[in-house]
């Protein structure tokens, strides 16, 4: 196996040539079509603002970011990932929102000698059987927030949840997540169709949710989707009979929209996360500060795992002084995780998902009157994914 | 599953129907009338959905804004039969699926460098935010009580447009031969251009509807485009009556197939199995209707009569 992958670098190394130490290129898939370009247009500011702290350099080794799109399909994305690996010869692809399309891309990016950054999906699989030494992730693995989510359900003292998310390889995983810490029952569950046609109607399931006797409803409804689930939440009047628990679903980027949908359900909402902006370190406040300059907005979380994901490749390319032919030097700097990261102090574990802390967030108005969150507690201190014992790395 | 639940999804699934209806109508109306296939349909949707959200925020007034982005879409519709649609009558299907693709691409970027790629947020007025109890147990949000009565009423409208007025009988009359109208001394062109403003009244009308419930943005018409096609299919091509059927039952079918599958799969097997298995069955539930249909009866429910 490892002879493999030494021969693969070698090969890689081979073929790119001398030129390559010159400039270090990134490529970043996101979702830059679709209704999720919202997210990967976010993103894509994120990953320039960084570019800008950091003067397009990393030691005195040039940084280049080349952006491709996913449109929410793993064909595309496995295509796109070919395309910077093979074309562009890129030395690192971060970036990715879904977890099914960094599924789909994961061979590509890994054979063909890049080291794999993900800013956003935390596929089970990745953080487990297939683990990968050249894979790192700026986020977190897919159960880990849910499974926060269950300890906060657990000391509310809830007995019974209904759960919705849609039906791709991360809302299982979600689920799953909740089910792993809550102590009450899960009494039923709905998984709705998504992809780049996604179900936006969720009459029929909200309906189900209210007749279920559940105490509480648990949803995953990232992006566009989420906006449009607390609209029909609060038109069903649910708020009251049945108080929403929710994940990646409510972010920067849906509370300035549903503010000026005038939905005042929403204030007062919680959920859980590793990041929140007004998490205190220097490296998050200039972040948001000059996020909020530029573009108007709070920066979203995905915002913020893409700014660690360019900070992160920075600091291993400045440790090795842009040789990206030692990949061992480079794994060895990722793993180190020596950067300022918004979401302060961190650690690699076995599987290189971060071991980290998971924040209760809470929807408020800030002193302008726009809508954004605060902590309101630590709900896990340097947690780690439960996969990361099926990894069979170190 | 109880008796209240039922009724509440049925309601739900009139109500998917019933801007199943609206779009697939517009539609069904420009083929069967005009002989003309326009894949662009739903980007009238979007586009009226668009004009209506800016003019909701800017003037503070959904239904104001309704109103006034109505006659808007209109405009938008003749301008594309007037300048695009109405060259192309002449050719053949295929030439008029390429054009309208076109037109897809060319209105989804228009739109995009008019409002960005986010959606926008519509918020409805406080009379239409709460919800209706039915009964004590059967209560449903207001708005899409609202929504079912509008789309009713624009039923109701269309059957008396085309079945009792003179212009409907123009309508029917240029659907069976085009060029006897003609003769008749009738303006044929502009009857066509009215037949397609009004396809694009009531593709914005479902998505001024829709829009508060989810949002308007720019991708929304692909989601119903392929559903509103599902639906004429199985309705006849061209036959209104077909299409008011054949969207009522694809409504009830999708929504009662996402809300009861899984229990039923849940007799006869693992709750696990159900539940992951439901959810598929219930993407392509619509799909194996329309093969089903096809095989029994391939012009679709109520074909229109030969011309």
């Amino acid at each position: 196996m490892k002879l493999k992958y030494t021969a693969l670098a070698l090969a890689a190394a081979l073929s790119v040539g001398a030129a390559q130490s010159a400039t270090v290129k990134i490529g970043f898939v996101t979702t830059l079509t679709t209704g999720g370009a919202v997210i990967g247009t976010d993103m894509q500011n994120a990953v320039n603002l960084a570019m800008e702290h950091l003067g397009k350099k990393a030691g005195g080794t040039d940084l280049q970011v080349v952006f491709a799109d996913d449109a929410v399909k793993p064909e595309t994305g496995k295509q796109a990932t070919d395309r910077l690996v093979k074309e562009d010869k890129v030395d690192f692809v971060a970036g990715y929102i879904w977890s099914h399309v960094l599924l789909a891309s994961m061979k590509s990016a890994l054979d063909g000698g890049a080291f794999l950054i993900s800013a956003n999906a935390g596929p089970s699989q990745i953080a487990g059987k297939l683990c990968h030494e050249n894979f790192f992730s700026t986020s977190w693995q897919n159960d880990q927030t849910t499974m926060a989510m269950g300890e906060v359900l657990n000391k509310k003292g809830i007995k019974s949840v209904y759960a919705m998310a849609p039906n791709y390889a991360a809302g299982q995983d979600m689920i799953a997540g909740v089910e792993r810490t809550f102590k009450g029952k899960v009494v039923g569950k709905d998984l709705t169709k998504w992809g780049a046609d996604p179900q936006l109607d969720f009459s029929a399931e909200l309906a189900k949710a209210k007749d279920s006797g559940a105490e509480a409803l648990f949803v995953f409804y990232p992006g566009a989707a989420g906006g449009a689930f607390a609209k029909q939440y609060q038109q069903a009047g649910l708020n009251k009979k049945l108080p929403l628990y929710s994940t990646f679903t409510l972010d920067a980027l849906s509370l300035p929209k549903l503010q000026a949908g005038k939905l005042n359900d929403i204030l007062g909402s919680r959920f859980t996360q590793e990041w929140d902006p007004t998490l205190d370190n220097a490296a998050n406040k200039k972040f948001v500060a000059d996020f909020k300059a530029k573009h108007g907005t709070y920066p979203s979380f995905y915002a913020a795992q893409s700014y660690d994901a360019i900070m992160l490749i920075a600091s291993a390319v400045k440790a090795t002084n842009g040789n990206m032919k030692d990949k061992d030097a480079v794994r060895k700097a990722l793993k180190a995780a020596n950067y300022e990261s918004v979401r302060g102090k961190y650690t690699y574990g076995n599987n290189h998902f971060p071991i980290q802390n998971f924040y209760l967030r809470e929807v408020v108005a800030d002193a302008q009157g726009n809508w954004t969150t605060k902590v309101v507690d630590t709900v896990y201190t340097n947690h780690q994914d439960p996969y990361a014992s099926e990894c069979k790395m170190k | 599953m109880d008796f209240s639940l039922l009724i509440v999804q049925v309601l739900n699934g009139l109500q998917l129907g019933l801007l199943l209806f609206l779009v697939a109508s517009g539609l069904t109306l420009v083929f069967g009338i005009l002989d003309f296939v326009n894949l662009a349909h739903a980007s009238l949707y979007m586009v009226g959905a668009m004009i209506c959200a800016s003019l909701t925020i800017a003037l503070n007034s959904f239904v104001l804004a309704v109103l006034i982005a109505l006659p808007l879409t209109a405009l938008v519709g003749w301008g594309i039969e007037r300048f695009i649609a109405r060259r192309l009558y002449g050719r053949d299907h295929l030439d008029h699926v390429l054009a309208t693709f076109g037109l897809i691409l060319v209105l989804g970027t228009i739109a995009h460098l008019i409002w960005g790629p986010k959606g926008i947020s519509v918020p409805l007025p406080n009379v239409l935010r709460g919800q209706v109890a039915l009964s004590e147990t059967v209560v449903l949000p207001t708005y899409r009580l609202v929504i079912i009565g509008t789309g009713l009423a624009a039923a109701a409208f269309l059957f008396w447009l085309v079945n009792y007025t003179r212009l409907g009988m123009l309508i029917r009359a240029g659907a069976s031969n085009r060029a006897m109208v003609a003769a008749l001394g009738i303006n044929i062109e502009r009857l066509f251009s009215f037949v397609f403003a009004l396809g694009a009244v009531l593709a914005g009308l479902a998505g001024m509807l829709i829009a508060p419930i989810t949002e308007a943005s720019l991708g929304m018409g692909n989601s119903i485009i392929i559903t509103s096609f599902v639906v004429i299919i199985v309705g006849g091509i061209g036959s209104m009556k077909g299409a008011f059927v054949a969207a009522m039952l694809i409504g009830l079918i999708d929504t009662l197939g996402r809300a009861f599958l899984d229990d039923f799969f849940k007799l006869f097997m693992s709750v696990n199995a159900a539940e992951n298995s439901a959810p598929a069955l219930s993407a392509m539930l619509i799909y194996l209707i329309m093969a089903v249909v096809l095989a029994v009866k391939p012009k679709g429910l109520f074909p229109p009569k030969v011309r």
